[in-house]
């Protein structure tokens, strides 16, 4: 394996990191409120599924892009309808939204587009096309050159390489992402806002006690919530798919939610996680079965490692991790 | 009075969020451009119009009793195992090493068969249970965590064995070899025929429909006339006081969960042996999950689970002749599930605060 094979494969476990990365911190918004979020898959579903049918409908990914973010929130009002204002379980919440979304995504795009349950594949302006960053090896060097660009940055120094086929040519939404890692981070830790969020997960009832609204904070933690896991669907139908197909989410909310517990609730740790999960992704793409010296290591293997690792996290082997204190729990005023 | 009579509680309440969630499903088909009562009366017809739709309306309940039952008693003992789906999986596993490799010598019969396989696929499910089970006695994980990752563990185990170790060779598909013919249950038709009743050849409804009938029984027994199932149900309503009772809540954590993983493994005496009569990919078919559904809305009572499971059996079948007979894709069947799970789950208390002031309110004004 060369250098530029190392560096294709971390290229494309970035792509598929970023809706993962964005569902994480979705995740980590409303889990450290104290609202457990299981719906984070279905989520992902109907936003990829609205923001391609409504970009493949007006060609453009951008009315796309508020649309499926606008279908993740109204998924994440009713999680907080029910799991805020009812009081119910938020568990079963998340297990329903995420059927309601398996169905609904395929129901309706049947009835719109009459495709067995896809949107029409996207093109041009309906989907989120490579940014060239400054002085990267892109499409016009190749042309100027009369070489293809595979050729040319086969040719190119290491760091032109890591440069090119690594840091640039990604949508816009996968800068997004990595810009939301520090975002949440300040977010979180260094606003007044973050403190009282933060706050509510762990003791609802000191929040209350100081005068803060335990519910106004937990409805804000969902709207972020949806937002974010909304540009993951919405990524995930304009930026690294072309078109809204069946399942599409494929596990990637369930992904997300062991990727969070891996990076033990923190936004840092979280782009470590996520990324970790994207590259055994792409490794499991890329290759089938991998050899080591006559031991065979099934591509299946490779699909179930992030859940294992999950698992073997939770086991408390590496490390322990521990969830915000008051998660899951319906605020009840008094008593 | 403080509270609601018994009967709004058992009866009323559910009425009215199923109410809610199949308005919703009807406004739904309407909203795509179908007629909703057309659309119910293709369901009703194709389910239960001939023995053929019935035979199929009691396969899928048959599946349903057991993921339903497992889910219950989680529930009860305050869990939510969410891994019905792999244990089911698992389950059939082990049902199928159990058809595949046990010599026919020893079983002559397809009731010692049945034996081995129901002993194999509870042992198996129980197993893929015992982890997640273990971990949240004994190291506080999650277990709606670990019990999803451990579906997708199931998946990719069960892949890469379809695959390779198991995979009949020279097969194009990822199936297993077929069972011996002596592990084949007998189906309704086989059953009435010497009754006299004749019953569909083709429909899939076989003896395991018995076995599950007798397994509502059995868990109404166990929870409600049995030491551990009384130590369950403590346990589940409230932890911390039944210890003062002396009870281990590291052994009801995993034996609750473990019978829960039994009774999803049992699933697979249906699916596996009794319909496909050979491992394939995804013999569970979602049934897995569609036990939550069937559990929150039997109000994890046996009797409630199999009035609800035979209600997805309907909904699973009429939708698949809904699919076939008009525009309506198979996945309203999801759809109305999350709808169900949704209300009669999650909002419950949308439905139940207003009609428990209502009851409250009547009955002051006859007080007065």
């Amino acid at each position: 394996m060369d250098f530029l094979t190392i560096i294709q494969i971390a290229d494309s476990g970035l792509r598929l990191a970023t809706p993962l990365l964005f569902a994480c911190l979705a995740g980590l918004f409303s889990e450290r409120a104290g609202i457990f979020d299981i719906g984070l898959e279905g989520k992902i579903l109907v936003s990829a599924f609205m923001s391609a049918a409504v970009a493949a409908v007006t060609g453009s990914v951008w009315l796309g892009l508020l649309c499926g973010v606008f279908a993740s929130i109204s998924f994440s009002a009713v999680h907080g309808i029910a799991s805020i204002t009812f009081r119910g379980n938020q568990l079963i919440s998340g297990v329903a939204l995420n059927f309601l979304a398996s169905g609904i995504t395929v129901l309706a795009a049947q009835a719109w587009f009459s495709q067995g349950g896809r949107t029409p594949p996207l093109m041009g302006e309906g989907r989120f096309m490579p940014i060239e960053l400054p002085f990267a090896l892109g499409r016009s060097d190749a042309e100027a050159a009369g070489v293809p660009l595979r050729v040319l940055i086969d040719q190119a120094n290491p760091i032109q390489q890591v440069y090119s086929e690594f840091i640039s040519g990604h949508t816009i939404l996968v800068y997004v992402a990595l810009l939301m890692v520090p975002l949440s981070w300040f977010v979180l830790f260094r606003t007044r806002f973050g403190l009282r969020l933060r706050a509510v997960g762990e003791n609802p009832a000191a929040v209350d006690t100081a005068g803060v609204s335990v519910i106004k904070l937990r409805y804000a933690s969902m709207a972020i919530a949806g937002t974010l896991c909304g540009l993951s669907g919405v990524y995930l139908a304009t930026g690294l798919g072309a078109g809204f197909i069946k399942e599409m989410s494929a596990g990637r909310g369930y992904i997300a939610l062991a990727a969070l517990i891996f990076a033990k609730w923190k936004p840092v740790p979280a782009l470590g996680a996520t990324f970790l999960f994207g590259l055994l992704e792409a490794i499991a793409n890329r290759y089938q079965n991998i050899d080591l010296g006559g031991f065979v290591i099934p591509v299946q293997f490779m699909q179930a490692l992030p859940y294992i690792l999950t698992v073997v996290i939770l086991a408390g082997f590496v490390g322990s991790a521990i969830a915000p204190k008051a998660g899951g729990q319906p605020y009840v005023k008094e008593r | 009075m403080d509270k609601m009579p018994k009967w709004a509680d058992v009866a009323l309440i559910p009425f009215l969020n199923l109410l809610i969630a199949f308005v919703l499903s009807g406004l739904v088909i309407f909203a795509i451009g179908e007629n909703p009562f057309k659309a119910l009366m293709t369901m009703i017809d194709g389910a239960f119009g001939s023995t053929y739709g019935w035979g199929y309306t009691l396969y899928y309940t048959t599946n349903f009793i057991f993921t339903g039952l497992a889910v219950s008693i989680a529930f009860k003992a305050a869990m939510f195992n969410i891994g019905g789906e792999g244990q089911a999986m698992i389950g059939g596993l082990g049902v199928g090493i159990a058809c595949l490799f046990i010599p026919t010598v020893l079983m002559p019969h397809w009731t010692i068969a049945l034996v081995f396989a129901m002993i194999a696929g509870a042992i198996f499910g129980a197993g893929w249970a015992l982890i997640p089970a273990y971990l949240q006695a004994k190291r506080g994980s999650h277990v709606v965590i670990t019990t999803i990752m451990f579906n997708f563990i199931a998946t990719a185990l069960m892949g890469y064995l379809l695959i390779g170790p198991l995979k009949l060779k020279g097969a194009q598909e990822s199936a297993s070899a077929s069972f011996p013919d002596v592990t084949n249950l007998p189906t309704l038709h086989e059953l009435l025929a010497p009754l006299g009743i004749s019953f569909s050849k083709s429909a899939p409804a076989n003896v395991s429909l018995f076995i599950a009938l007798a397994m509502c029984v059995v868990v109404y027994l166990l929870m409600n006339r049995s030491r551990l199932g009384y130590e369950i149900r403590a346990f589940g309503e409230s932890p911390t006081a039944s210890v003062y009772a002396g009870i281990s809540p590291t052994k009801i954590i995993i034996v609750a969960m473990m019978l829960s993983g039994a009774i999803s493994g049992l699933m697979a005496v249906n699916a596996t042996m009794g319909q496909h009569e050979r491992l394939i990919l995804n013999a569970v078919e979602g049934a897995g999950f569609i036990g939550i559904a069937v559990a929150l809305m039997g109000r994890n009572h046996p009797f409630g689970v199999l009035l609800a499971a035979l209600l997805f059996g309907f909904l699973y079948q009429g939708g698949s002749e809904l699919s076939l007979w008009s525009k309506i894709p198979r996945e309203l069947i999801i759809v109305i599930q999350g709808l169900v799970i949704l209300f009669t789950g999650a909002l419950d208390n949308m439905v139940r605060m207003p009609v428990e002031r209502m009851f409250i309110a009547a009955a002051k004004r006859k007080d007065a």
